[in-house]
């Protein structure tokens, strides 16, 4: 089959692979439809993923038909589904508490070691994402197979767009998860860092769970507009100074929660963030983390810290003190997408929620290595690129 | 034989399990003997201490969840053998005598004589409530002199934390999910 593969930074190609095969009795394999390309895998793109091999198949938001399944799987074949980007085996401790992206088992015992030690406990296994959280191959290919498969994919009802239920595989649940550990009360002003995908479907997720003001902050103009469109107020980050807009905007107080939807690329130009670049590029240090740091400060005291963004490794000159000294309290995670999956897909099915308006492209699967070009490179016109293998290669 | 190798010693200075130590125990037993290696470690199974126990106890089914492991034969209630791999393809092979049998909560076992490799090993359940059950495997290994003897050293010693974890992970995710989690493709010439 055909698949996006990584060989270095920058350096991804459709080659042609072996196709996948059951080699569990909960496994299906499933035909590709639609796949997206997600900030995530710009991490991997941008050589910030340790633990990754040549030949890897990316991709981990993707959804298909249902082609083959394992003795075990609940699955049927010519089903549709949408696949989880978390792979989780729903009997361990952790999977009984919803809490999927902690699953004990799905992460190969072998692969397991490296997270234990960098973070202490091994990670779930994930679509796509390098070795140390499993090595399994992605969904930017023409077939995928899907581990523990009578728990994750949901089927989605016939005559329903892909599009209007692609992003349930990770963006959408990750956008309410930001929100849901946001703690949002009726009346809040919240504020997002990051308007890509995530920080979109945070903000939109916050004004459903009540917050009364959301403050949108970026610095591409298309995606302020987005974000604008949505009810938020906006701040560019080149042109205003943060920190001191949000006192202003919130009289004094800051807002009740904030949410890092940036994660460990954030860029910019300030002080703090150029001494961490010069570091990342000479391998002394791994993240960037200048959001994170602002949002900490600006976070109004006793206040809610919430981070969909990714981090993998150490972060220099964490603002402890004002953590602790305000009484913040933060929640973070990979999305538990399974425990979502149901209500959200509901709430699209009676249209109380539209992901579209959020695809800004589309294209072949022999186009992705483009694609990828595009999402890093042109952020302020490209908000979602989604691939389809069935779509001829573009002339 | 290993003591209680899953709890705090009696008069020790702190309730840490024995294989969290810092430093060698001096005056060990298993020092005394000349025991190099001692590896324990604990895991939680989200399953019955009875159910653990008894799958454990068919030294049959360990073979088909352990890496390394060539074949495990189980010859009458007590004893067992083993043929386990070894660096440059080369095989180590014992009896093992269980030693201590108390279903639901405890099986210990120590090679015969004329192992290849001397070790002794426990084995321990402990119910955990809602979390199922904490099984501590505690392994001890007695290599042998000479260049085979560094060979196996080097599987037995420097690898068995390790190995053993994986193991234990193993088993843990077969328990649990019925089957073993994996990311590689088929194996296109399958062990027998
Ligand atoms: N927790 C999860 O399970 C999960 C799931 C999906 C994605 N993520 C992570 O969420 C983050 C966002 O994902 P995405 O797909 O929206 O990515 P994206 O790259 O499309 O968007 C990131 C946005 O952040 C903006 N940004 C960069 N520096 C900034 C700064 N200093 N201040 C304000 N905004 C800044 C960029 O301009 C961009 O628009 C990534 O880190 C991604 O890995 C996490
Ligand atoms: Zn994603
Ligand atoms: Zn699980």
């Amino acid at each position: 089959m055909r698949a996006l593969t990584w060989h270095g930074k920058h350096d991804v190609r459709v080659d042609t692979v072996p196709d996948p095969e059951i080699i569990n009795p909960r496994d299906a394999i499933i035909k590709i439809t639609s796949t997206a390309i997600c900030g995530s895998d710009l991490h991997l793109y941008d050589g910030y993923i340790p633990t990754m091999k040549a030949g890897d198949i990316l991709g981990h938001e993707f959804m298909g038909e249902v082609v083959e399944t394992g003795a075990k799987s609940t699955l049927k074949k010519g089903q549709r589904v949408v696949v989880p980007f978390v792979i989780a085996c729903g009997s361990c401790y952790f999977c009984g508490k919803h809490q999927y992206s902690a699953c004990d088992n799905s992460n190969p015992a072998d692969n397991q070691d490296i997270s234990e030690e960098l973070w202490g406990h091994p990670a779930a296994g994930l679509f796509g994402y390098s070795h140390m959280t499993g090595g399994y191959a992605g969904g930017q290919a023409e077939y995928v197979r899907v581990p523990f498969s009578d728990v994750g994919p949901i089927v989605i009802p016939d005559g329903i767009d892909d599009e209007k239920v692609l992003f349930l595989s990770d963006i959408l649940p990750t956008g309410w998860m930001a929100a849901e550990n946001a703690d949002i009360e009726p009346g809040d002003t919240v504020a997002v860092w990051g308007c890509g995908p995530v920080g979109l479907f945070a903000i939109q997720s916050a004004f459903l769970m009540g917050a009364q003001r959301v403050i949108a902050i970026d610095h591409f103009p298309n995606r302020l507009a987005l974000a604008r469109q949505m009810g938020a107020e906006v701040l560019n980050y080149e042109d205003t100074k943060i920190y001191e807009a949000l006192m202003e905007l919130t009289g004094g107080i800051g807002p009740d929660a904030v949410i890092d939807a940036v994660g460990l690329e954030s860029h910019g130009l300030f002080a703090d963030n150029v001494l961490d670049q010069i570091k990342a590029t000479a391998f002394l240090g791994t993240e960037r983390p200048h959001v994170l740091r602002q949002a900490i400060v600006a976070c109004r005291k006793g206040g809610r810290v919430s981070v969909p963004g990714v981090y993998g490794g150490f972060v220099d000159k964490f603002p402890m003190g004002a953590f602790m000294e305000k009484g913040l309290t933060m929640k973070s995670g990979q999305t538990h997408v399974q425990h979502y999956l149901p209500g959200l897909l509901n709430a699209i099915l009676e249209e109380k929620i539209d992901t579209t308006f959020l695809i800004s492209h589309r294209m072949a699967l022999e186009d992705a290595p483009h694609g990828y070009d595009i999402f890093k490179n042109q952020q302020n016109d490209v908000t979602k690129v989604v691939l389809k293998p069935g779509l001829a290669k573009a002339a | 034989m290993i003591d209680q190798a899953d709890a705090a010693e009696p008069g020790a200075r702190d309730d840490a399990p024995r294989g969290t130590t810092r430093k060698a125990e001096p005056d060990s037993e298993q020092q005394q003997r000349g025991e190099s290696a001692l590896t324990a470690r604990t895991i939680t199974i989200n399953r019955k201490p009875d159910e653990v126990y008894a799958f454990w106890r068919d030294f049959s089914n360990l073979a088909g969840v352990m890496e390394n492991i060539e074949a495990i034969t189980v010859r009458d209630d007590r004893t067992s053998h083993w043929v386990v791999n070894a660096p440059g393809g080369r095989t180590v092979e014992w009896d093992a005598i269980v030693t201590e049998d108390e279903p639901g909560r405890l099986i210990a076992w120590q090679s015969a004589e004329g192992a290849d490799v001397s070790n002794s090993g426990r084995v321990a359940f402990r119910d955990a409530g809602e979390r199922g059950t904490f099984v501590t495997a505690t392994l001890a290994y007695d290599p042998p002199a000479g260049v085979v003897g560094k060979l196996v050293a080097k599987l037995f010693q420097k690898e068995p934390g390790i190995q053993q974890r994986r193991d234990l992970r193993r088993i843990k995710q077969f328990l649990e999910t019925g089957e073993i989690a994996t990311s590689s493709p088929p194996n296109p010439a399958p062990k027998a």
